[in-house]
């Protein structure tokens, strides 16, 4: 690069800090690299231009790409997917550990049936009761391996979170018009796909009782 | 010398359903004195109010102690440093066996494990029983 151009570049940098401080938001890039290229004189040279060609590259490429990850609806995959896997999780461990609970009972309860016995059968007894117990060993194991995924998930989370912030306000405008483009109004049909859900959390389920309400109504 | 089977023996683990299990194992080896702790710092609180156990099987992930620190804490401790200590956990790397066997531990099991396993390693850290 010439002189020239390093001077004029080093000025136009000075006024573009003093005009906008060291931070400049990603919506701005290309603005700025415009306003680079069209005011810079001298004596540029074929790799000059080359490499403003590619930093406005650059500007277009994160433009696209924050226009991709809004139609990702990233608010989504915060709010609804992963708030909702980390319940489901949730549910997978506390349900798992009442029928554990639940088979350690009735294992209990069969072992208290070993003095009605004779020795031999008491001890087959025990040994049937033992296998149980370490059977019920999968509950701790299954519990620390989903801890794990929930912990992934909520660093997910906070990633993304960090992502959208990152990209600042005018970006969760964009966020807000992509939603609101992506749901139009009045579209309450359901289709087969929408009743595809699995079991419902415990607290959003209708018991037996509901459910018989609802088919006698 | 048998093993005492009055004798206290004090087991500690976050998960209730895995203390039940280890209580019931241990009820058919022929122990019936056995404490129950949620972390390290109970069981250390036990262990310091005068529990006399003479066998602690522990957990390693635990908060807010976990079973290594409840392990260093028993090994720098006059009165309790004698007392068989066995790790039972999920954490099966070779750093961790290696910083336990550091720390002091008298065996180490790995979840999920058996009723022979238990028995196995209970026999090589206090004799037959």
């Amino acid at each position: 690069m010439s002189a020239t151009v390093d001077r004029d570049l080093a000025l136009h940098l000075e006024a573009l800090r003093k005009e906008r401080g060291d931070t400049v938001k990603v919506d701005e890039i290309g603005d700025i690299v415009r306003s680079l290229l069209t005011t810079l004189s001298g004596d540029l040279s074929a790799g000059d231009l080359k490499l403003y060609q590619e930093v406005e590259g650059l500007a277009v490429y994160i433009h696209k790409a924050k226009a991709e990850i809004a139609a990702l609806r990233p608010h989504d995959i915060q709010q609804e997917y992963i708030a909702s896997a980390t319940d489901e999780l949730d549910a997978i461990v506390g349900a798992t550990e009442t029928a554990t609970n639940e088979i350690l009972d009735a294992a209990e309860k069969l072992e208290e049936l070993t003095p009605e016995l004779t020795p031999e059968q008491g001890a087959k007894l025990m040994d049937t009761t033992t296998r149980i117990f370490e059977a019920c060993n999968f509950q701790d194991i299954t519990g620390q391996r989903i801890t794990k995924v929930v912990k992934a998930l909520k660093h997910i989370e906070e990633r993304v979170e960090g992502l959208v912030a990152a990209f600042g306000p005018e970006f969760q405008e964009q966020l807000a018009n992509t939603i609101a483009a992506q749901s139009p109004a009045g579209s309450s049909t359901i289709t087969d796909q929408d009743l595809l859900n699995g079991p419902q959390m415990p607290e959003k389920a209708h018991d037996q009782a509901a459910i018989d309400a609802l088919f006698n109504d | 010398m048998s093993v005492d089977k009055n004798m206290h023996i004090l087991i500690v683990d976050d998960y209730k359903t895995m203390l039940r299990i280890i209580r019931n194992l241990l009820r058919q080896l022929g122990f019936v004195n056995i404490d129950e702790a949620t972390d390290g710092a109970m069981a250390l609180s036990m262990m310091r109010g005068g529990g006399n156990y003479g066998l602690v099987i522990s957990d390693w992930n635990m908060e807010p102690m976990t079973g290594l620190q409840l392990l260093r804490e028993v090994r720098s401790d006059a009165k309790l440093k004698a007392t068989p200590f066995i790790m039972v956990t999920a954490e099966s790397k070779s750093e961790n066996v290696i910083a336990a066997k550091e720390a002091g531990v008298s065996n180490y099991i790995v979840k999920p494990f058996n009723a022979e396993t238990l028995k196995v390693k209970m026999v090589s850290v206090l004799g037959d029983f």
